[in-house]
């Protein structure tokens, strides 16, 4: 797990190269700043300015190697790379209020953004006219649409707005693509056709973020009520719901087919499971409390404390997880969506932090230094299967439970006179079988 | 003065109602429920049955309604059996209650908290602290997105 502060503005939104070593963020203005990875550092390498208002969106196709950015000022631009310069092309998406999310479809032959004019320019590139089309999909949506996910079918997308509703529509476009074949969202599925529409009935709130699973069987979504909710296309339309005790999350994605991982305004991913029947429990946070250490103040602590904060107390204010404020997108970073071994997160605190996640079937390990073991999650869940397999691990409690474990190692280092800094880095291990 | 600016009739209008784009919420068709039957919660007061008393008095929730008597209504019943338990007795109540429950009781501790009165605020606080143990931040936020309320 590593942390990079970019700047002090808020990250609004990042998208990642292909092979990881560069990074798309907008930090809250009309700007793009990309960002090149050099040994542990970042260093800005291009700076993308043409939008006029705030940048809302931004997608890395990761096969063609183009950008797409939409933003507050109801344009969108595809940018490419030519001798080291990336050149933008607009595209007219025909919106009438701000453009608030963006995204390629898996072919990167077209890709979608979500407006606050209620509807969903589907834009695709017709070659005889050297420009980006796009299409409306305007029924029945009736509020700005915060969130979109492609099927990995190139045609199925999900979206979820401020109506309340999380929906799937067809966004087949005859021009670029073959009809596609039937799914279990369904088979007919002409142009901005509904195919499934979730929640509202007077309840919920405002949709923040959908995602498919790598087969696209499973969508999942999270909404402004602090709920997470997953369906499973091929078990029937009901969706299972978990109403969380935290403050509502803002990002979710699949990192497998069974787990979810949301982030949002508790400043903390968290893991979700879904089993195969459909249903949906709560695994644990993945940001553990740094372990208490007790510290001496040296005394250039304190003349930097009266300085900074005009006190020589060490009135700690930051937050005990990593970013010190809403995590407001959740992205891949290694691995794929079927299997996820490390993701990234940003927020608006203007970090970004890489976490590890290892799903592993190998129920015997050894943990040959000290640690502090803190259980995080809650024996409410039920198991159905039975395991045999023994931990061995140095500390006094002994437990038999069967689902996954935390641990966290801490690590002092010590360097330049006397301030003592405490790192820690959790790896994850769960079992899942 | 002009004589166009003396009226002001126009203040009297909600502009809101006229926008054609206005989010209208899904009608649910289904027949609401009326509230908690007073008589029946009195007979178990008296009898000192509080627990059943709370179960039942958080039954048929009037949510769907708009009918702002029949809140009314179910909002006193509820608020009685409330402010009738001993301090000791509210950990194992909010305990029997399961996650939707727990959402409920917040929306009517919430509701109850809106008009206080001589003793209410201070049993509703305990009331507060202990279903805020169970529910979390996400009951509280559920009381605030909620649309159906009671």
């Amino acid at each position: 797990m590593s942390l990079h502060q970019f700047l002090l503005e808020p990250i609004t939104c990042h998208a990642w190269n292909r092979d990881r070593t560069q990074i798309a963020i907008s930090p809250n203005n009309h700007e793009v700043h990309i960002y090149q990875k050099s040994g542990n550092q970042w260093v800005k390498s291009h700076e993308l300015k043409e939008h006029n208002g705030h940048i809302t969106g931004i997608d890395w196709a990761p096969k063609s190697d183009r950008i797409v950015t939409c933003g507050a000022d109801r344009n969108a631009y595809v940018w490419s790379l030519k001798d080291g310069v990336w050149k933008p092309t607009l595209v007219i998406l025909r919106i009438n209020r701000a453009a608030t999310f963006v995204k390629w479809s898996p072919l990167e032959n077209k890709f979608a953004v979500g407006s606050g004019a209620r509807l969903i320019s589907v834009c695709y590139f017709e070659s005889d006219n050297d420009w980006w089309v796009s299409k409306h999909i305007k029924k029945p949506i009736r509020s700005t649409v915060l969130s979109l996910d492609w099927h990995p079918n190139n045609v199925l997308l999900a979206a979820g707005s401020c109506d309340f509703k999380c929906r799937v529509f067809s966004a087949y476009i005859k021009e670029v693509e073959e009809k596609p074949g039937p799914t279990p969202w369904g088979s007919k599925m002409p142009f901005g056709a509904v195919l499934a529409e979730f929640g509202g009935a007077g309840g919920g709130g405002w949709v923040h973020s959908v995602s498919f699973s790598s087969s696209g069987n499973r969508l999942a979504w999270v909404s402004h009520d602090s709920t997470v909710t997953v369906v499973d296309g091929t078990k029937g339309s009901t969706p299972s719901q978990l109403k969380t005790e935290f403050l509502p999350l803002l990002s979710v994605l699949f990192i497998s087919e069974n787990s979810v991982v949301a982030a949002g305004h508790d400043c903390c991913p968290m893991l979700f499971r879904c089993d195969d029947g459909g249903s949906l429990t709560f695994v644990s946070k993945l940001d553990l409390p740094k372990a208490s250490i007790t510290r001496n103040i040296s005394a250039m602590e304190r003349f930097r404390n009266m300085d900074k904060r005009a006190t020589t107390e060490d009135r700690n204010t930051a937050l005990e997880t990593l970013h010190q404020n809403s995590i407001t997108q959740v992205s891949i970073y290694e691995g794929d969506q079927r299997d996820c071994r490390k993701f990234c997160t940003t927020g608006i605190d203007g970090a970004m932090t890489i976490w590890d996640f290892k799903v592993t079937d190998t129920h015997r390990h050894t943990e040959t230094h000290t640690e502090t073991h803190t259980e995080t999650h809650t024996e409410t869940h039920t198991e159905t299967h039975t395991e045999t397999h023994t931990h061995t691990r140095r500390h006094t409690r002994r437990h038999t439970h069967t689902h996954g474990d935390t641990h966290t190692h801490t690590e002092t280092h010590s360097w330049s006179g006397s301030l003592i800094s405490c790192h820690h880095i959790g790896i994850f291990l769960f079992f899942l079988k | 003065m002009a004589k166009n600016t003396l009226s002001s009739r126009f203040r009297k209008l909600d502009i809101d109602e006229f926008d054609e784009n206005k989010f209208v919420d899904d009608h649910d068709e289904a027949v609401d429920n009326q509230g908690p039957d007073g008589a029946e919660i009195d007979n178990l007061i008296r009898q000192g049955d509080m627990m059943t008393a709370f179960h039942i008095a958080l039954r048929n929730p009037p949510v769907i309604t708009k009918n702002p008597a029949i809140k009314e209504r179910a909002l006193a019943i509820v608020l009685r059996v409330l402010t009738s338990f001993k301090s000791s007795d509210i950990e194992p109540a909010v305990k029997s209650l399961d996650r939707s429950g727990v959402d409920l009781l917040m929306k009517y501790i919430y509701r109850g908290f809106e008009k206080p009165s001589d003793n209410s605020s201070a049993i509703l606080l305990q009331w507060h602290e202990k279903a805020f143990a169970v529910g979390g931040l996400g009951s509280i936020v559920r009381v605030l997105t909620a649309r159906k309320t009671v």
